[in-house]
């Protein structure tokens, strides 16, 4: 039995106790400890009190960067009358860690309403981060008449049809997907013919020992359907990805942490930073959830991701505004 | 009473007709209203004469649109309480959706004008 033969009867056995270790994993919040995929198996590193990964790794030079998300400026109904303030605590938290992101991805819900003035306030707040900011649109920001115009006049500059874009940054390779245009009833999301060959012809020049981070709003795959948590056309990208040996699916929208692994792809939904929404199924529709204003902060958070320069392991550290 | 049982039926009537009309959802039949709850079209299904003046109510704590599948009519986003009208001049079946909530689908049956 070769070297390989031996790791793929391994893996076989391994797999069954990593799923069961990850589905422990997936319903932890804000825990203090981080985990990463080292060779397709998950390690526990200890995580420090800014939540990051604290073991000799940690030593080495990190390339680090934060998912925020759903902020809704403009929302102010019970669930959270103050979303500007919430969305500062995130920004306040991300500039006290002293492993400085490289920079920040918002994955959506920008605004609530695509108002001009949510816009701007938003963009005024988000000014408080010193770092640069890449964004995908939520389905809160097609609201205005243009559908999406005011999005795109701010954000769409350098990037493919409603948005789509991809970059390079320490190695890693990044690409930003949009699936909140051309609803139609009853369907979920889609991602579309057009962005689908773009991704194909963007993925063709990237080597699969490349790690690969794919950010979008709408999870791409269905984590449940009855609420239009998924992604119609999801699984045709889903597919393009499997070839690489690290990849990492950030989303928002449902402003709660799921995360899935599949092979050697990682699923992560993020916390947003506007108001919590019930878990898939609990409350007859995906609205706003209250919850008394003390247990607020702890709905509400950002992901941090780091890696070992060089390396291929991206770790995740979901934290909450508490 | 001699007075009060002369009064009785059309009191009773009186109250029987105010109940039926506090029952209703809608304002009334010559100029319905759907309400929006729950992520949800209440009644989802609405048949009407051709002519009439729908108008919708979001009472959701998010907001909703009100987009036909054929094109022909469109909301803004509406937020809590805000409301949006139609008047359906042309017979037809108009499926209608919600933008930011594309599983929420309705349908307005439109017949002739009586």
């Amino acid at each position: 039995m070769d070297m390989h033969e031996i790791e793929d009867k391994l893996s076989d056995k391994l797999t069954m106790n990593r799923r069961t270790v990850l589905k422990c994993v997936a319903t932890w919040a804000g825990t203090g400890v981080v985990w990463a995929l080292v060779g397709g198996v998950p390690r526990a590193f200890a995580a420090n009190a800014a939540g990051a990964m604290a073991a000799a790794e940690a030593g080495a030079s990190t390339f680090n960067f934060v998912q925020i998300s759903d902020s809704h400026v403009g929302f102010n109904k019970a669930a959270n009358p103050e979303p500007l303030k919430t969305l500062q605590l995130a920004i306040d938290r991300i500039n006290a860690v002293p492993a400085k992101p490289s920079f920040i991805l918002h994955t959506g819900d920008i605004t609530h309403l695509s108002k001009a003035e949510e816009f701007d306030t938003a963009a005024q707040v988000l000014k408080g981060l010193p770092y640069p900011i890449h964004y995908v649109p939520g389905e809160h920001d097609t609201l205005d008449e243009g559908g999406g115009k005011l999005f795109l006049e701010r954000y769409g500059k350098g990037t493919k049809g409603n948005g789509w874009y991809s970059f390079d940054d320490h190695g890693v390779h990044f690409v930003a997907l949009v699936n909140v245009f051309n609803l139609e009833a009853g369907h979920e999301a889609k991602l579309g013919a057009d962005q689908l060959k773009w991704l194909a012809d963007d993925l063709s020049a990237v080597s699969s020992s490349t790690p690969l981070v794919v950010f979008t709003h709408i999870p791409l795959w269905t984590v449940y359907e009855p609420w239009g948590w998924g992604t119609e056309d999801g699984e045709q990208a889903i597919a393009m990805l499997r070839r690489f040996g690290s990849v990492t699916v950030l989303h928002g929208h449902i402003h709660q942490v799921i995360q899935k692994v599949e092979g050697n792809i990682t699923f992560h939904t993020a916390r947003g930073t506007a108001y919590p929404q019930p878990e898939p199924g609990k409350a007859p529709s995906p609205g706003p959830m209250l919850v008394p204003p003390d247990q607020l902060r702890s709905y509400l958070g950002l992901t941090s991701i780091s890696m070992v320069q060089g390396g291929h392991t991206l770790a995740l550290t979901d934290s909450t505004l508490v | 009473m001699v007075i009060l049982n002369r009064l009785m039926p059309t009191l009773c009537l009186l109250l029987v007709l105010m109940a039926a009309g506090i029952a209703h959802a809608d304002t009334s039949p010559a100029a319905p209203t759907i309400q929006i709850e729950e992520y949800k079209y209440v009644p989802d299904t609405l048949t009407i004469p051709a002519g009439t003046k729908v108008t919708w109510v979001n009472k959701d704590q998010v907001p909703h649109t009100i987009v036909a599948s054929d094109k022909t009519f469109r909301s803004a986003a509406l937020d809590t309480d805000e409301n949006y009208s139609n008047t359906f001049t042309k017979p037809g079946t108009y499926q209608y959706f919600c933008t930011l909530h594309p599983e929420m689908v309705g349908t307005i049956v439109v017949t002739d004008e009586k």
